[in-house]
Formats: C-alpha cells, structure tokens, sequence
C-alpha cells in the first residue's frame, strides 16, 4: 500500500465567529509517523478534523493527493483517509467483531455482501491488536487498554494509507500507553502507513515520531525532527515552561525534563 | 502485546470469525422467522376471535372470496380492516421509532415523545375539523405538520449543534403544546363520538375501512424501503458522529433521507390510526432485547411494533373489563418503561 501524501495550503478554520486556526501550511510526509504538540486549546484537535474533513475550513485547502478533500466523495475519502477521534465511546451492547467490522463501511457498496476480503482485513486488523480472543466479548466490559486496542483495530480494518490518531493515549497507563504507540510504529514501518497523532506527552512524541509539529495559538510555531523542534526555546515559548533537554540515554532522542517553580529557583540560568 | 506485527493472521482465525459471523447470523433469523409467525398467528387469530369464534376454515374461505353469509360480514368487514391496519401502522411505527432512537442515540428520542406523533395527529384534526378534508389529504397535511415539528424541535435545539438531551426536551414541551391544540380542537367538534375524539389522542383502530389500508401500505414501501436501503448508514452512526463521518458516512444526506423517511411513515400511521402511545418508543427497545441488538432493529423493531398495536387492539377490546382503544393499551404497557427510562439516566447522570 503506498501512502498517498497530505498537504495543508494556506488553512484557515474555526467554530463560527472564532478563527482556531490561522495561517497553517503543512505538508505530512507520506509513510512516516508525526506527532503534534502543542498546549491545550492551541488548535491541535481542530487541525486533526480539518485534515479528516470533520471541519470545513474558512479558506485554504486540504490535499490528498492533490485533491482537495472536500471534493472527493465520502466513501472514496474514507477508503484512504482513517480517524480515530479523542475517546470514542462504543454503542450499547456492542461486541468486539461487529465494531472492528465496521470498519469495513467504505469499502462495501450499497448491495455488497460481507467478502472473503473484508473478513481477511478484520482477521488481520484483530490480530494485529491482539484482540481475536476477544471477538465475541461486549466492548463496554473490556479495560481501557484493551478497548482502546479494538478501536484501533476498527481503523486497522478501514485499510487506509493515512491514520489521523487524536490523543490515542489519553486516560491509559504508562503500559498501555506505550503498548499502543508500539503497535503504531509496527503499523507505520511493517505497512507504510502515515500515522498523525496529537499526542500530550512531549517525550513520548519525540520518541516515537519520526516528525513533530509544534503548535501555538493556531499557528504552526515548527515542524522538523524531534531533536530539531524539541528545544527549550520551544519548550518556553509553546507552553511557557522552563525545562533543560537532555539525551535519552536509552534512545538517544531529546527528552524534556520540566524545572517547575521549586526547581527553577535552585538551578542557575540553563547552559 | 510486544511480538510484532503479524500482517497474516493464520486461516483459522479467519475461520472461526466467520463462523461467529454465520451463527449470529442464523441466531438472527431464527428471532425474525419467530416474530413473523407470530405477527402471522396475531393476524389470524384475530381474524377468528371476537365476540363470536369463527372457525380458520371460515376465515380461509372468506378470505378466498368465497360466499359465506353468516361469516362474511363479520370477518371482511369488522375484523379484516382492524387487524390489517394494525398490522400496517404498527410496523410503521416501530420502523420510525427505532430509526429515530437509533439516529439520536437515546432511546427517548421516539417521535411519540418528542412530539412528531402529536404534531401530525393536531394537524390531521385540524384537516378534518377546520379545513374538511378527508382520506389522502389529511394523511399529506399530517405529514407535512409532522415534518414541520421536526424541523421546529431541531431549529430551537440548536445551539452549535443538537444534544440528543436537549432535543428530547423541546420535544417533550412542544408534543405538550401539540396534544393541547388537539383536545381544543376536539371541543369545536361536538358531532364527535368520544371513540373518535380518543383515536386522536391516544390512537385507535376502531371504524377503520380497508381503503384505508393502500396509502399506508405505498408509503411504506415508499418510506420504508428509503429507511432500509440507509440501514448500514444508520447501524454506522451508533458509533458517533465523528466516526461514523470517518469511515465515510455522509451525515447530513443521511440525517435528512432519515427523518423525512421516519416521519413520512410515523405521520402516515397517524393519519389512521391516531398517535397510538408509545408504539414508536416501545418496539426499538423490546427488538433490541430480542436479538440481543444482533444486526440492524429496523426489521425485527417493525414485527414488534406490528404485533404491539395488534395485540394491543384485541386486548382493549375483549381481554379487558370495558372496550379500550389501542393507545390506551399500549399506553400503559409503555409508561412504566418511560419512568424506568428516566430513573435509570437520572441514576447514570447519562444521556439526560
């Protein structure tokens, strides 16, 4: 599968009257992982639907291989353009293998029956996320983790060559946490997915992404590799933050320690 | 969870996922094939019982179209048309119910609660007292009416998009207002019997003709055949707008062929029977319970709501100490589920 690449001219978007994005120019690179960071309400989530067509922009454009995607027909979009939203919530009752088979929903026509390929993608997508044993299971009895793994798989299942992931990790355990972005990082190098997420923890990003975008008051304020875009510079003026960047000693990636005001007032001017 | 990525899953996980797939799949139509033989075994027995027994030979023979003097009149004239509208505005209802509750995800959201009912009833009142109409107009005036309430409960929820809650509410206020225009209006109507005045308040099949019965079935095969061929649509946006948006549903074109279709056939079955209480509220519900919410409750919410008014009728009539009509039946069968609705959001601090 190769990605189709993802471009962002000149963007602008909001909620009614109030502009949230302004000004945004952006090209994701096709077949890669990137993070966006940013302080709360900096236009992280607003940029993630725009991308996915959930919000019209004001003006500017989104294009998906060179189309603009609010010309492209919803099917058509949703065959090669995935969304996992902030916290999906499940319908009652639901079972595992019904959700992960939604994900199917672009691909089937009208009249289509369910095909051998639809199955083979929901097998895959399910193994994939380690959730085949719980195929028969209601996903309102499974823990965090586990149903934040199912709706990944419904995605997985949607066979798309972009994934657009907002907060993926939101309210799961370190554990869990990291065990979702592994499977990410699988997906992106085993399949050459794109992978978008809005991901809160700075280190995590830098981490696990290939590029960070870095974004302040509806801006872009950088996009780049994590070692060239998670600076103190940045740390200070995106989030107001005193902090030092050291190396990973594990990984070798920049790893932001924040000062706090305790700190702070002991450690002299950073280096 | 830390082996890598296995892009092959082997062939018998597959297997067995069709397997799953094919057994909940006969489990389906194992509950579909009960509903309709009872909705089947409802129709018949109410074609040979009443205030005399007609022996299903009989009834056979009538419905044949063969001469039968001492039966005819009793099984094609008073029974027939009763147990065929029933039948007809019952699936109406349940199919416009479910199609809203599963819409708006909540199960409140019923047009018998929010008003869409009471809305095309008022209007097909005002049809017949004020304006005179009869037959097909009243059922279009309804219509019309039931798809403007719609459209008012929508425009004044609307606050930077529409809460399921708070839809619910106005609704609630407005089918208040509704049901008042009515009982005004059935006052300037004295020529009225009581029977009459209460098909339009709670719903009622008493005095149906079979002519009757040809609009009601055009528009559900025109509405509900809309209603079915967006059912994956629909099955989808459970799952919220946004994912739903996602794997490519389109939201608006769907919510619109959606509520012209349900009200079409919720106003429809109003125009004849009346607002039968909580028909449209009760079917989705007891469905879902039925097969386990296995696969769309368009169809198998349609037999509930079919079996529903038609028991319901032949309850009120010969089950009970007095002659009820059907709304009262099955307003009572649905009022306690409503309280239980409530209590239990209330306890959640849920959807309302």
């Amino acid at each position: 599968m190769s990605s189709p690449s993802l471009l962002v001219h000149d963007l602008m978007a909001g909620y009614g009257e109030r502009a949230v994005l302004d000004d945004i120019h952006l090209t994701i690179p096709p077949g890669r992982n990137t993070a966006i960071v940013g302080a709360n309400a900096c236009g992280k989530s607003t940029l993630l639907r725009t991308l996915s067509r959930l919000l019209v922009p004001e003006h500017g454009k989104v294009l998906l291989d060179g189309h603009s995607i609010h010309r492209l027909p919803a099917r058509r979009l949703a065959q090669q353009l995935g969304l996992l939203p902030q916290s999906p919530i499940a319908p009652e009752g639901i079972t595992v293998l019904d959700l992960v088979s939604r994900g199917r929903h672009p691909h089937q026509g009208l009249f289509a029956r369910w095909s051998a390929t639809d199955e083979t993608a929901v097998a895959e997508a399910l193994e994939a996320t380690h959730t085949t044993e719980l195929a028969e299971r209601a996903v309102e009895e499974l823990s965090g983790g586990q149903r934040q793994r199912v709706w990944i798989a419904m995605a997985l299942a949607q066979q798309t060559g972009i994934l657009l992931l907002d907060e993926p990790t939101t309210f799961l355990d370190i554990n869990h946490q990291i065990e979702v972005l592994d499977l990410l990082t699988d997906l992106n190098r085993e399949r050459g997915t794109t992978i978008v997420m809005v991901l809160h923890d700075l280190n995590l990003a830098a981490r696990y992404a290939d590029v960070l975008v870095a974004m302040a008051k509806g801006r872009i304020y950088g996009t780049g590799t994590p070692e060239t875009v998670l600076t103190q510079q940045m740390v200070q003026e995106v989030f107001g933050l005193a902090s030092r960047i050291i190396e990973d000693p594990v990984t070798g990636k920049p790893m932001m320690i924040p000062l706090g005001r305790h700190v702070a007032s002991q450690v002299a001017i950073g280096p | 969870m830390n082996e890598p990525l296995r892009s092959d899953p082997p062939g018998y996980a597959t297997a067995w996922l069709a397997r799953i797939r094919r057994e909940r799949a006969r489990r389906r139509w194992r509950v579909l094939a009960a509903l309709l033989a009872c909705l089947l075994a409802g129709v018949v027995l109410t074609l040979m019982l009443g205030q005399s027994l007609t022996p299903l030979v009989t009834v056979l023979r009538v419905l044949g179209g063969a001469d039968v003097p001492e039966a005819e009149f009793i099984v094609r004239e008073l029974r027939l048309p009763r147990a065929v509208i029933s039948a007809l505005s019952g699936i109406c209802f349940g199919l416009g119910g479910v199609a809203f509750q599963t819409m708006l995800r909540n199960p409140l959201a019923s047009p018998d609660i929010i008003g869409i009912s009471t809305g095309a009833s008022a209007a097909a009142v005002f049809a017949i007292v004020v304006l005179s109409l009869s037959g097909p107009a009243v059922s279009i005036v309804a219509v019309v009416a039931g798809l403007g309430v719609a459209l008012a409960i929508y425009a004044l929820s609307w606050r930077e998009g529409v809460t399921g809650a708070r839809l619910v509410l106005v609704g609630i206020g407005l089918a208040a207002m509704l049901q008042s225009f009515t009982a005004y209006l059935l006052t300037r109507a004295p020529s009225w019997s009581l029977q009459e005045a209460l098909r339009w308040m709670t719903g009622s099949v008493n005095g149906v003709q079979l002519e009757q019965a040809l609009p009601l079935l055009v528009a559900l095969l025109l509405f509900g055949g809309l209603l079915l061929s967006r059912s994956r649509d629909l099955e989808t946006l459970r799952m919220g707008d946004d994912i739903a948006a996602g794997l490519g549903v389109r939201l608006t074109a769907t919510r619109v062929i959606v509520i012209v279709a349900a009200v079409g056939l919720v106003a429809f079955a109003t125009a004849v029977a009346g607002p039968v209480a909580f028909v449209a509220f009760l079917s989705g519900p007891i469905a879902a319970r039925l097969t386990s919410r296995n696969g769309s409750l368009l169809i198998p919410s349609a037999l509930v709501g079919a079996l529903l008014v038609l028991l319901g009728d032949y309850a009120g009539q010969f089950l009970l100490p007095a002659r009820y009509p059907v709304g009262i039946v099955t307003g009572v069968l649905g009022a306690p589920y409503l309280v239980y609705l409530i209590i239990r959001d209330n306890k959640s601090g849920g959807a309302l």
